[in-house]
């Protein structure tokens, strides 16, 4: 449709921002080849060692395991309570849809920061609700800034599915759990796992509201930020970010083809 | 639905109003001394100065004690002692301007010092310092020592510096890095006590109106010959490595890492003398693992672990023991790093404590902490 | 159905943030450092009188903005590109590329632009190869400015593609058809079509560069509104109630942001 120039220019313009976003990412797994634990431009030498090292890095592990332990909880809930959101809103089509899409994003659109020290005074100085730093704030924190995520995704594909459906299983004699289990739950299941990886990416990477939700844990996030402080043991994070990068190209993938309609939050 | 939504909010600021915050201080009902180790826990909650939780002792002590050692480094004194008031961690690695908030806030538990068996061979000076000792009660066990000292490049700074001058003047402009920390007046204070009489400054930590001000003024002087304020070790061996600084106030931990990695710099203590720290393992008063913190007190007291723990950071151990595996380790580390050195020496440093109103000589206009910080918000902003 | 949704976000978040804000009003005792439950505006007092805290505000709002527009101008032809240009095949593999850099860690990637912007970095040694002066952009706001714009591409582009993708051929046609030109079909019905996707994406860059302040301690040199309020909470003076005073500022930025960004069909194309 467009002229052949305009095409071309686009397609380099396109080049240059995947370059852009890519360039950093070569980079970091350069330097997990770097046999000096000093980053400097060029490597000063080869070296497979940090990856020994990061494997037997006993900090690393147990931040790595915390953290899919956070992110795999804090995706069920946020699966749980984005389903259920989206449904109602659906369903019932009732006025109020937009204060409720309004307070669902407000844990994203918020800046990160305000969102960690409102958790963090709650957590901490709050008598009533008593919780001190563990698992569960770490989860509470993510799955919060998850839910909109998969409600999002859910709404997207509800909005696209004809309402007869529902409307016939309901005639039929269906209840209200038998619709769900047998007509909405597969139209949805696909937005879910889209859904689901995206939560989970977020809640993986996430460094801001952790901090003070953390307390004495370490997420494989904390344990990065730990090691740029501590500036000697830089490749091993190399090393772990490749690892985590080389981990996900399969899931995206996969998430990719099974929600031709989802994106960040949607695509459609 | 507006409505129902606004009541929501209303619920919620009730249900806020009704959850009064306690404040983040402990309670007043202070723990006992410790006066035994018991069995240990099997975790220990630490935070540390960067380099103070190495692998190289780490792994021996959890592989002794059973105690598996999560660390968390303290961008600055401020934050370990807000970090000690979370009740999270066991024990803390304290400076001088740490130690005594921690003490007078009731953070930190009492210990006899007979729990630890290589106390008896601490320099005297560390043995009961004023900084963790109250009163002849010990509320921790000092672990090392050392100065702030002047990094530079090498290669790039010639003739070799000798005064701090050198990073308030502008021939070095934009490639000078210091600590982004409000301690730092202290650091301009001592400078000005020396190149400046008239000013009258006899301790950097307790300034009046005017010495205050004079400080603060040189810094934001500075202010626009800074290529960095470093806010942690990594950034400052970073910015040495790739040339972005070619001098700065650092740790020695900076240059040795440096060192190891073969870039050319070197450190010294100018010729009007430095800041510096006294640090002291201190645990906590709601510590869950007390047990594990005195086993780790005790570990990082031998001789052995001292000795490392010198030559890894660059400073002086506490424990007299350790001059003679330093040598075995490095030779002729010890008397680099003052192992052996004269009560003199240890004088002449200016270790870190928390600036307050009282001046200690009778008058109580000095400038407290608080407007320490907001002093520094300005000089960055 | 939505009861359950709605408690979370109500215990844990709405509580929370009101909780925050109610404390906005109290103070702490200098001496003690014990909270004071009296009600004051001192907090909001200092903020307004200080021009460093002015200073800082403005410096963090300016800095959300001039990334929000740089990301909305890389984004853009690269998702047109994507949701039109693009085969079906290509627009898969360019959708992984954007989607994974979001996987992994922000942290390594804000450092590896660190590494590529030192004087010794990455940047400067491809200059000097191909006989261009050197940059020395490491540690200023320009600094910030690419690292912000880079690490919250991908939340702009995504909404954009799904904006622009879901215009039907026939709307572009029909202008065709009706004489339109191709700036003027751009203008006039392509533009208009996926601003709800820009304005999507710009609640994301505009957020989230306000509330970062691990980016300005790592690659900047000067302090944003995070730094101060994380400095407030983890400081000697644990000072929370000025910590959640300062966090108002960007409270009522965003909400003045998300109130226009509705207006523009924001939250449909989220």
């Amino acid at each position: 449709m467009e002229a052949r120039a305009t095409r071309v220019s686009l397609g380099v313009w396109t080049l240059l921002v995947v370059l852009f976003l890519w360039l950093p990412l070569v980079l970091i797994c350069v330097y997990a080849f770097n046999s000096s634990n000093i980053q400097s431009w060029p490597i000063a030498g080869f070296s497979t060692k940090w990856f020994h090292a990061a494997w037997h890095n006993e900090e690393a592990r147990s931040a790595l395991v915390l953290s899919l332990k956070a992110g795999a909880i804090a995706t069920v809930i946020a699966l749980v309570l984005g389903t259920a959101a989206a449904t109602a809103v659906s369903r019932f089509r009732f006025f109020g849809r937009d204060a409720v899409t309004f307070l669902l994003v407000l844990p994203i659109a918020l800046p990160g920061v305000v969102t960690g020290i409102a958790l963090n005074s709650f957590f901490n100085n709050n008598p009533v609700h008593g919780l001190s730093p563990s698992l569960w704030t770490i989860v509470i924190g993510h799955a919060t800034f998850c839910i909109v995520v998969v409600y999002n995704n859910v709404v997207a594909r509800l909005r696209r599915t004809q309402t007869s459906l529902t409307e016939a299983s309901m005639d039929l004699g269906a209840d209200g759990w038998q619709t769900f289990r047998f007509v909405t739950f597969p139209v949805i299941s696909t937005a879910l796992v889209a859904g689901a990886l995206l939560a989970f990416a977020l809640s993986f990477d996430e460094v801001i509201v952790t901090t003070f939700t953390a307390g004495a844990q370490n997420t494989l996030p904390i344990w990065i930020l730990g090691n740029l402080r501590l500036g000697q043991q830089l490749p091993q994070v190399n090393v772990v970010v490749f690892f985590v990068i080389v981990m996900t190209v399969l899931p995206v993938t996969v998430a990719q083809r099974l929600t031709r309609d989802t994106g960040i939050l949607r695509r459609r | 639905m507006r409505r129902m939504h606004r009541r929501h909010v209303f619920v919620a600021a009730l249900a806020a109003a009704l959850c009064v915050p306690a404040s983040g201080v402990s309670s007043a009902a202070g723990p006992t001394m410790i006066t035994k180790a018991g069995k240990n826990e099997g975790a220990l909650n630490l935070i540390a100065w960067e380099g103070y939780t190495y692998k190289q002792w780490v792994t021996p002590f959890t592989k002794a004690t059973g105690c598996k050692v999560r660390s968390k480094f303290g961008a600055s004194s401020d934050e370990m002692v807000t970090l000690m008031r979370t009740g999270q961690y066991d024990a803390v690695s304290a400076s001088g301007d740490a130690s005594l908030r921690l003490i007078l806030g009731k953070d930190v538990r009492a210990i006899d010092p007979k729990v630890i068996p290589d106390f008896k061979n601490f320099i005297p000076a560390l043995k009961a310092p004023s900084h963790n000792t109250v009163k002849g009660v010990h509320y921790g066990i000092s672990l090392q020592w050392g100065p702030n000292t002047l990094m530079y490049n090498t290669k790039k700074v010639k003739p070799k510096p000798t005064t701090w001058g050198v990073l308030y003047s502008s021939k070095y402009k934009g490639k000078i890095t210091v600590p982004d920390n409000p301690i730092q007046i202290a650091d301009a204070a001592l400078y000005l006590a020396k190149t400046k009489p008239a000013l009258g400054i006899k301790d950097p930590y307790e300034l009046n109106d005017a010495q205050f001000k004079a400080s603060v003024d040189l810094l934001k002087k500075q202010r626009p010959l800074v290529k960095k304020y470093w806010a942690s070790a990594g950034d400052e061996i970073d910015l040495f490595k790739s040339g972005g600084a070619v001098v700065g106030a650092s740790w020695p931990y900076q240059t040795n890492t440096l060192k190891t990695a073969k870039a050319p710099v070197s450190d010294l203590i100018p010729k009007e003398g430095a800041t510096g720290w006294a640090d002291t393992w201190m645990i906590s008063s709601k510590a869950k693992h007390p047990n594990c913190a005195v086993s780790w007190i005790k570990w990082v007291s031998t001789p052995k672990v001292q000795a490392q723990q010198a030559i890894y950071f660059g400073e002086t151990p506490a424990n007299t023991k350790a001059c003679a595996i330093m040598d075995k380790l490095s030779k002729g580390s010890c008397a680099q790093y003052h192992g052996n050195a004269s009560a003199k020496y240890f004088n002449s440093i200016k270790f870190w404590k928390t600036p307050q109103k009282d001046c200690g000589n009778g008058q109580s206009n000095c400038m407290d902490y608080t407007k320490w910080q907001q002093a520094w918000t300005d000089i960055k902003s | 159905m939505l009861g359950p949704p709605l408690a979370w976000m109500l215990i844990f978040y709405l509580a929370a943030l009101a909780v925050l804000f109610v404390s906005a009003f109290w103070s702490i005792d200098a001496f003690t450092g014990k909270l004071t439950h009296a009600w004051t505006l001192t907090n909001f007092d200092t903020i307004l009188h200080s021009s460093t805290y002015h200073q800082i505000a403005f410096r963090t709002i300016w800095m959300a903005v001039a990334v929000t527009l740089t990301d909305a101008l890389i984004a853009f032809p690269f998702a047109y590109y994507m949701a039109r240009v693009a085969p079906p095949r290509m627009r898969t593999i360019l959708f992984v590329l954007v989607l994974l850099p979001l996987w992994s860690s922000y942290l390594a990637r804000i450092y590896a632009w660190r590494l590529i912007l030192n004087q010794d970095g990455a940047l400067n040694w491809s200059l000097a190869k191909v006989g261009l002066p050197e940059q020395s952009w490491a540690f200023t706001n320009t600094a910030m400015w690419i690292v912000f714009s880079y690490i919250w591409l991908p939340f702009m582009i995504l909404p954009v593609y799904a904006a622009l993708e879901r215009i039907p051929d026939s709307f572009i046609e029909a202008s065709r058809d009706l004489g339109g030109r191709n700036w003027t079909t751009f203008r006039r019905v392509i533009v208009p079509l996926a601003l709800p996707g820009l304005a999507a994406g710009s609640i994301f860059t505009f957020s989230l560069t306000l509330g970062d302040y691990i980016t300005p301690t790592l690659v900047g040199n000067v302090d944003f509104i995070g730094n101060v309020i994380y400095r407030n909470v983890l400081g000697l003076t644990n000072n929370l109630p000025f910590a959640a005073a300062y966090a108002t500022v960007p409270l009522i930025v965003m909400a003045v942001y998300l109130t226009l960004a509705k207006r523009l069909g924001a939250f449909e194309a989220l």
